[in-house]
């Protein structure tokens, strides 16, 4: 009650200092904030968004990244028309990308929730839990895949030593059968993603204000009650912060797949098509951009939810 | 003040973080003199390139060698400096970064001299201009050369652009001893080929070792079988795009093919050539198809007991006239700052001394040059040389036979594709075919 | 009314501690045990790597150990060059590590403290520059910086291409929007009462920002400052495409240093893999106790 008498009166006096203000900023002050968020806009506008506003033009292009401007030809979209008919390896991509986000929102995600819940109950030893849990998210998504290699390679594995002799018999092909290579790997990127959310959402956890814990506990309502009805409510923020950050991995996947095998047979992905095309020698400019254009804009809706979302709460 | 810091420590965390604060401003500055200093460390000289490349005394070259390659390579540059007076000053990048990024650095500003490959790939950036012809350094070297390798080592617009020093072939490579015990011998027939194969399996061996989780083993098979059926002319042909991939002839390279699949190894997409080079030096496997370089994990006990066999015949019109034996060399970049000296630099790496330097600090080679010394190659090596000359075609493999946009975006999953569904050769050909016409334009 | 309006900020207490019964009893069964399998991929790496490779290939990679050593790890150091390397990435971690903090503290600042209309859009032009996946801008950033010549003091190769400035450039405009955006939350809980108290003792736009938020944003900061950290450091495709020289690369090439042209010693590169990885760890654990603490404050507003 008190909490709450005091936050509105905060919150009023907030306002009326908001409205007294009608700040007069000094033409040095001016100046102080043209340049405090002039300099990281150019370099932004100039590094990353002036080379998307050109990737995008180019998927319309058939250039092979040699020569100058005048080499290059509009051909319209017969790049994305391509893609979306010919190319055999684009939609499997397209849905081991969607295996990723089912695999992250619905595994990785609470999993890291539920190690970040039980971190939170201050036990003896967090700290120590707490580095050994976040460790898959400090190591380089490439030794995670030499890991994968590691452990599940089919003749020098771990898992097939333990659980079949390599050597005669049949040994389940983990790596190099399509079926279920992806399922394979996306156990070990959940694994980092898992950590990767634990600590976000440890540090929502332990901001949260208490009282409302012990009021929920006072009106005697279970460890679930309380978690579902009073704090994942108060935790909104994060949870959108999670919600895109897992999209957004998904999309992104790269690393992993790629030190295995380069990402086929199996484990196509968006991402390893765009650098197939474009990187390397194959260099089919347009055609990588198209691919490129199409995670682009899979990547855009969940950013503006996501920003709209943070700014509703921002402005309230 | 605020009442931000947490309720424990307080005036000791803040100082913490102050002075972590004052560590990373610090460490900025630190950071940026370093960085001025670490630059023009890297380059080991306080001049720039361009300055340096001007004087008449240097020229720049990239490597991609790694390992023994590299102080191979610095043996050879240390005797052409000890010749000429010309400094050589070598920039490596490890061999698959140096590959991939070869668009970028050959538009950048490149070495002069570059370590690259023949085939295709050379006449593409040849073609591009990106490449300085060196018909000139071949005057010198062409009663050295074989004239399968000097065709190699030519643009599409008959000039060279490429000096070559290595190259290895691709055979079917077999223990010795397991044979010996078997009794198995080499076949010269597809009929005795797979005969064979059937008595291996009988014997317990995985006939034929098979490994394509890097997607570019298989190409070794598909070469092979297209040239033993089509002939040499009409897989140069293919390579180049001038064939149609939805052809009978293609297709009766894929259905032989599937002949071979039963005495596979197990699991092969999941498999790198390391493994088959494994099953075969563990005489799990009979025979493995593959280039030279097979043995370069072999426990040096194990190394004396490897020969191998051409592939077999399919077509006697054919015969075995043709091999897969890849070639490595040197080009010159489109503008070298220093034109006569990169010449010289390129001239001395195709010379009998030069090779004479680098193979014995990088076994598992093989020279080009005719008149190089070969007394201290193995008894294998001393095979594998005979095989490369008395070849008639000498093919650079797929992906340096063909467009690299091809062979990697469309031919790598494609013969995956294969591996994995046999069953459908129709579709998977009118497949690559669609693929083709959108890259080559025809 | 200030005095109330602070005290509902104060920092959530210790929950007091319960006394140890079966449930905690359990739980801690069940965080060792989930510990253990967290990290047992890393230990496998690490005996993994601590076998020279003649005893795997006898014996297989699952097998007692016959031999075991730290050679690897020497191997791998000086076949790697590890050292080098290393210095190359902090060269470039550490000036953009400063960059990134100086720009998105300066924008969270603006954006925070005053009302203009381009605040959202200007959030959303950040945070969507640091989303966007790096190939997509890869090929046009290559050709931009063969345009732009610098002086070779900074450059040696005059351009900014093939050069440290270039790296830490494109690694401060990637990453800033993150940071802007974590910054801008967390500035927001920092009351309004003590700017304008610094106003009206007339300190300026600078002044604020130097003395007043800066100091009061330390946790984020140090938060911050950990991650990215870990992302510039494990970053690759940046330097594959915008360096050319080859000592110039950061570490993550120097892995590939481990890879023969034909064969490649695995228990080597896992050594080498480990080793580094040993730096983002360390600064992890040292700072470990601002880090959780900083993500927090950005995130949650009363």
């Amino acid at each position: 009650m008190a909490t709450d008498i005091a936050t509105k009166a905060s919150t009023r006096a907030d306002g009326a200092r908001r409205r007294k203000r009608a700040v007069r900023l000094s033409t040095w002050d001016r100046v102080a904030i043209a340049v405090m968020v002039g300099i990281p806009v150019f370099l932004t506008g100039a590094l990353i968004w002036f080379p998307t506003v050109s990737s995008v033009l180019l998927s319309f292009t058939n250039w092979d990244g040699i020569g100058g401007l005048h080499t290059i030809h509009w051909i319209g979209t017969t790049n994305y028309r391509q893609i979306v008919t010919i190319y055999p390896s684009f939609w499997p991509a397209f849905e081991h990308n969607f295996y990723w986000l089912f695999a992250l929102a619905f595994v990785g995600t609470p999993m890291g929730m539920l190690l970040a819940y039980e971190l939170d109950k201050n036990i003896r030893g967090t700290r120590l839990y707490q580095s050994a849990f976040y460790i898959p998210v400090v190591i380089a998504p490439a030794i995670i895949g030499l890991i994968t290699e590691l452990v599940l390679s089919p003749q020098q594995g771990l898992i097939s030593s333990l659980f079949a002799d390599p050597r005669h018999g049949h040994v389940i092909d983990w790596l190099g059968n399509p079926a279920i290579n992806i399922w394979a790997v996306l156990v070990f990127a959940c694994w980092r993603h898992a950590s990767y959310v634990m600590i976000l959402y440890l540090a929502g956890l332990k901001a949260l204000d208490p009282t409302l814990r012990e009021a929920a506990a006072i009106d005697g309502a279970s460890e679930a009650q309380a978690y579902f009805k009073v704090v994942l409510p108060a935790l909104k923020p994060i949870n959108i912060v999670l919600v895109v950050i897992t999209v957004i991995e998904a999309l992104r996947a790269f690393d992993i797949v790629y030190i295995i095998n380069h990402g086929r047979n199996g484990l196509e992905l968006l991402s390893v098509l765009i650098t197939d095309n474009i990187i390397g020698e194959a260099s089919r400019i347009g055609y990588g951009s198209a691919i490129a254009v199409v995670l682009l804009v899979i990547s855009i809706v969940p950013i503006v939810v996501f920003v709209w979302n943070s700014f509703q709460q921002a402005d309230a | 003040m605020s009442d931000h810091s947490s309720p424990s420590s307080d005036s000791a965390e803040d100082k913490n973080l102050l002075s972590r604060r004052k560590l990373l401003y610090t460490g900025a500055a630190g950071a940026a003199a370093l960085y001025t200093a670490g630059a023009s460390k890297a380059f080991g000289a306080a001049a720039p390139t361009e300055e340096v490349a001007a004087a008449a005394g240097t020229v720049t070259l990239g490597s991609y060698e790694t390992g023994p390659g590299i102080k191979a390579l610095a043996a050879v540059t240390k005797k052409f400096t000890a010749n000429t007076g010309i400094a050589v000053k070598t920039n490596t990048v490890d061999h698959n970064t140096f590959q991939e990024q070869i668009n970028s650095y050959l538009q950048g500003h490149p070495d002069d001299v570059f370590t690259w490959f023949a085939g295709y790939r050379m006449q593409f950036f040849a073609a591009k201009g990106l490449a300085t012809p060196i018909d000139d350094v071949w005057k010198a070297l062409t009663p050295q050369m074989p004239p399968a390798v000097k065709a190699a080592s030519t643009g599409l617009d008959g000039h060279q652009y490429l000096v070559p020093n290595k190259n290895y072939p691709w055979a079917v490579y077999y223990r010795k001893s397991l044979w010996k015990a078997n009794g198995y011998t080499a076949p010269k027939t597809w009929a005795q080929f797979i005969a064979l194969a059937k008595k291996m399996q009988a014997d317990g061996l995985t006939p034929i070792a098979f490994t394509d989780k890097d997607g570019w083993p298989a190409m070794g098979t598909f070469d092979i079988l297209n040239m033993r059926i089509n002939g040499y002319q009409y897989h140069v042909n293919l390579m180049a795009g001038k064939q149609s991939w939805d052809s009978p002839q293609v297709k009766a390279v894929f259905q032989k093919w599937t002949e071979l699949l039963p005495y596979y190894s197990q699991g092969a997409l999941g498999l790198t050539w390391q493994d088959g080079a494994t099953q075969l030096e563990n005489k799990q496997a009979g025979m493995f198809l593959l280039g030279g370089f097979v043995t370069s994990n072999f426990k040096p006990a194990n190394q004396p007991d490897v020969d191998f066999f051409p592939y077999p015949m399919i077509n006697p019109k054919w015969g075995q006239d043709s091999i897969d034996a890849p070639i490595d060399g040197y080009m010159l970049s489109k503008s070298p700052k220093n034109l006569s000296g990169a010449k010289a630099l390129v001239g001395y790496f195709g010379t009998a001394q030069a090779i004479n330097l680098y193979l014995p600090l990088n076994p598992g080679n093989l020279a080009v040059n005719k008149r190089a010394n070969t007394s201290h190659y193995t008894p294998l090596q001393k095979k594998e040389a005979a095989l490369i000359a008395r070849t008639k075609h000498i093919a650079q493999y797929m992906d340096r036979d063909t467009r690299p946009d091809f062979a990697s975006t469309v031919m790598i999953p494609s013969l995956q594709q294969f591996l994995n569904n046999p069953g459908d050769i129709n579709g998977l050909v009118k497949s690559i075919q669609k693929q083709k016409v959108a890259i080559f334009g025809s | 009314m200030t005095d109330v309006a602070v005290e509902t900020r104060k920092p959530p207490r210790q929950p007091t501690k319960r006394r140890a019964g079966p449930g905690r009893l359990l739980l801690h069964v069940f965080l060792v045990l989930v510990a253990l399998l967290w990290i047992s991929p890393i230990i496998w790496a690490i005996f993994t790597a601590m076998r020279p490779y003649a005893d795997t290939s006898a014996h297989g990679y699952v097998s007692w150990p016959h031999h075991f050593n730290f050679d690897n790890f020497k191997n791998a150091y000086t076949q790697a060059d590890l050292l080098h390397y290393f210095f190359n990435s902090i060269i470039v971690a550490l000036p953009a590590i400063f960059l990134i903090l100086l720009f998105s503290s300066a924008v969270a600042f603006v954006v925070s403290r005053y009302s203009y209309w381009f605040n959202v859009p200007l959030l959303i032009f950040f945070l969507a520059a640091n989303l966007l996946p790096q190939q997509v801008i890869l090929q046009p950033l290559y050709r931009l910086y063969l345009q732009i010549p610098l002086p070779t003091w900074i450059s040696d190769s005059g351009y900014l291409y093939d050069s440290y400035l270039g790296l830490i450039l494109i690694n401060v405009a990637f990453q800033t929007g993150f940071c802007t955006f974590v910054l801008a939350n967390y500035m927001k809980t920092i009351p309004k009462s003590l700017s304008e108290a610094a106003r009206v003792d007339g300190a300026g736009v600078l002044r604020q920002y130097f003395q007043i938020m800066l100091p009061l944003s330390k946790p984020a900061i140090a938060a911050l400052a950990t991650l990215e950290f870990t992302f510039i450091y494990n970053d690759f495709l940046w330097a594959l495409i915008l360096i050319q020289n080859g000592s110039k690369r950061p570490i993550t090439a120097a892995l590939n240093n481990l890879q023969g042209e034909f064969f490649t010693d695995n228990n080597l590169l896992a050594a080498g893999a480990l080793m580094t990885a040993i730096p983002t760890l360390l600064v992890f654990v040292i700072l470990q106790k601002h880090f959780v603490n900083g993500l927090t404050l950005g995130a949650n507003k009363e």
